[in-house]
């Protein structure tokens, strides 16, 4: 029982591990106030760009770094066309999807199959020695060991820092948040674009971590889940954790079932993570806490005069 | 200094000019992109002029492609207009092909004017039931309809998959995931003996149809007015759940009956090739469009166009397809963009404040 239990759940941490960094950077940018739909496009362009930047450099961490660095220029985007041009949210994070993908089949096509450096999994001193834990949380790369600390950061700057109590205003109250004195417009860039790179962080675990290959199609869809977590979270870091590690599982045991030959046909079992989208929207809609969401979210600041 | 004002009247034909704008900036930043790749970048977008509308071959493949776009634009746009956000029409496009295929593998010896619409009926209805699902959790438990309808197209195509790999394989197809070619019956057929079928007669009363509903009913009214939202439609007096599943079933409906078309008159048979993202290149063509039926015609038209001319450029160029999706993805961004000036203008301020 545990032989099979105990590395599915450390399969779990690690398949969790890209929607966790997604789902945090799309929960930063929706504290900000604004949607971004494009977290699928971001994060595949940012799993090729630390591709590229690994297979260049030969260095896994500039890969990751890279990673973050291209979500931040796919969001900037995203907040340009919405913060300061006053487009649609909903049709931007559309059409960044839409790029996304485009970008990444056409400038992927050299890599297609090439491997790069990536990070490989060890034993994290003392703490995975720990009887069960340490065989599920500390054997992994270092990149799940960065994702255990970030969502503590994340509540961190939202809880204790001026500065995030700040970017929340602007996403409750965008007009109060400029009668106080601040900028709302910068504070909602700021809020975007530290989201694509958070968002682009997930990306770039997908190619050097996950695999350490390239492949087409690797985000496969967790962007999107990414965006439905950040409503199961109520917009709060602790309960992403739960519902990324809960996709992680549901991907590990599908994979798993695939690979020890079931007879149930494999199209059927790859359904099994959207299926699960859309039970945990349905969930959280029933739990009713629609309040939790940033009160401005979705609507852009009109410049006066 | 500048500083934004907001217009007094609207800018007279400035949605066609930012629409224009938006083409020629993403053709330049496309040539720019074929040049960071090594490519003649002047030559690139001639074989994707001569690609969409050099001959009459070109132009035939344009027409076959605008026509499953028009329809799951329609679709789209129908549903926009109530501020629902269906990105389900790539699902719902699935479902009517599926529809299709079954009524054209279960009544194989049918005379064609029993069995095509037989067809149309069952891909309208597995289409619609398809965005009923998430019309009905949105009204009755407030799920969000943008991702209910994406995880709907992941199941829709792997649904499509399950189905092509397993009970309608065709046994003489030496393994290839296809089904038995369609029989005659369920063929439409070209006009006059050329490739463009009879699909483009079906779209204009399609198109015309929904124009004149949403022109001169009642309902249509009302679908308009419930664009400003549920407040304002349950002001009004209107049913606005009732409206919500009567969209949300137009719309999947027009997506599937898009379905049933290619299916029938293009490929002659359900295969995974069926899926080439008509459903969200639709996204794009509808927001081009204004959501306005004729407009949809004419953007419909001019992303196929994109859409054959890129084939040639594969051809030609030596380069994927996705370069196509990267041309839909700047467009979509820049009008975005340039919509800001159909309601703003910057002037420009004096030094001393």
């Amino acid at each position: 029982m545990w032989d099979f239990l105990i590395p599915l759940f450390a399969a779990t941490v690690q398949s969790g591990t890209p929607i966790l960094y997604a789902t945090l950077g799309e929960m930063m940018t929706e504290k900000g106030g604004v949607l971004n739909l494009g977290v699928e496009g971001i994060m595949a362009v940012s799993a090729l760009a630390a591709f590229w930047a690994s297979f260049v450099t030969g260095s896994p961490w500039l890969g990751f770094l890279a990673g973050g660095f291209a979500g931040m220029v796919m969001a900037s985007l995203h907040a340009f066309v919405c913060v300061s041009c006053l487009g649609n949210q909903v049709v931007s994070g559309l059409a960044l999807t839409i790029l996304g993908g485009g970008l990444t089949h056409f400038l992927g096509v050299p890599y297609v199959g090439l491997a790069a450096p990536g990070f490989d999994p060890f034993n994290f001193p003392l703490l995975s020695q720990i009887p069960f834990l340490g065989d599920i949380f500390f054997k992994h790369d270092m990149l799940v060991y960065v994702s255990f600390v970030i969502p503590v950061l994340f509540w961190f700057f939202f809880r204790r820092t001026s500065l995030g109590l700040h970017v929340a205003a602007t996403g409750e109250m965008p007009a109060a948040a400029a009668a106080a004195g601040l900028k709302p417009i910068r504070l909602r860039y700021l809020a975007v674009i530290a989201g694509g790179f958070l968002v682009g962080l997930g990306g770039a675990y997908l190619s050097l971590a996950y695999t350490h290959l390239w492949t087409n199609g690797l985000s496969g869809g967790r962007g999107w889940i990414a965006v439905a977590l950040v409503i199961f979270a109520f917009w709060r870091p602790g309960r992403a954790v739960v519902g990324a590690y809960l996709f992680g599982g549901v991907m590990a045991f599908q994979l798993r079932l695939q690979a020890a030959g079931t007879h149930l046909p494999s199209s059927l079992l790859l359904m099994l993570p959207y299926l699960l989208t859309i039970l945990v929207l349905i969930l959280s809609a029933w739990r009713g806490r629609r309040i939790d969401a940033p009160a401005a979210l979705g609507t852009n600041i009109e410049p006066e005069g | 200094m500048l500083k934004i004002r907001k217009r007094d009247e609207p800018w007279k034909w400035g949605a066609l000019v930012v629409f224009l704008g938006a083409l020629l900036f993403s053709l330049v930043l496309s040539a720019l992109l074929l040049k960071g790749q090594g490519k003649d970048a002047l030559y690139g977008l001639t074989v994707l002029w001569q690609g969409s509308f050099g001959n009459v071959w070109s132009l035939e493949d344009v027409l076959l492609k605008a026509i499953p776009l028009f329809l799951c634009s329609l679709g789209v746009a129908v549903a926009f207009r109530m501020q629902i956000w269906n990105i389900g029409a790539e699902g719902q496009f699935a479902l009517g092909a599926i529809g299709a295929t079954w009524m054209a593998l279960a009544f194989p010896g049918l005379p064609r004017f029993v069995l095509l619409p037989l067809m149309f009926v069952m891909a309208f209805i597995l289409g619609g039931v398809w965005a009923l699902i998430p019309a009905v959790l949105r009204l009755k438990l407030r799920v969000n309809e943008i991702i209910s309808t994406l995880m709907l197209n992941y199941i829709a195509i792997l649904l499509l998959d399950f189905l092509v790999f397993g009970v309608w394989k065709d046994p003489a197809s030496y393994g290839f995931p296809m089904t038995p070619e369609f029989t005659e019956g369920a063929i439409i057929p070209g006009i006059a003996g050329s490739r463009v079928h009879w699909g483009i007669v079906f779209c204009v009363v399609v198109g015309i149809g929904l124009w004149a509903f949403m022109r001169f009913t009642r309902l249509g009214f009302e679908l308009t007015a419930s664009g400003e939202g549920a407040r304002v439609a349950r002001y009004a007096k209107i049913r606005y759940g009732m409206l919500v599943l009567l969209v949300m079933g137009l719309s999947g409906g027009f997506a599937g009956w898009a379905g049933c078309v290619e299916t029938s008159a293009v490929l002659n048979r359900l295969q995974p090739s069926l899926m080439v993202g008509y459903g969200y290149t639709a996204i794009v063509v509808a927001w081009l469009a204004r959501l306005e039926p004729l407009n949809i015609a004419f953007a419909s038209f001019l992303l196929a166009a994109l859409r054959v001319g890129v084939e040639n450029m594969q051809l030609k160029l030596q380069i994927p397809a996705a370069f196509g999706t990267i041309m839909e993805g700047i467009i979509l961004l820049t009008v975005l963009a340039g919509q800001f000036f159909l309601t703003y203008k910057l002037v420009r301020k004096p030094r001393q404040e």
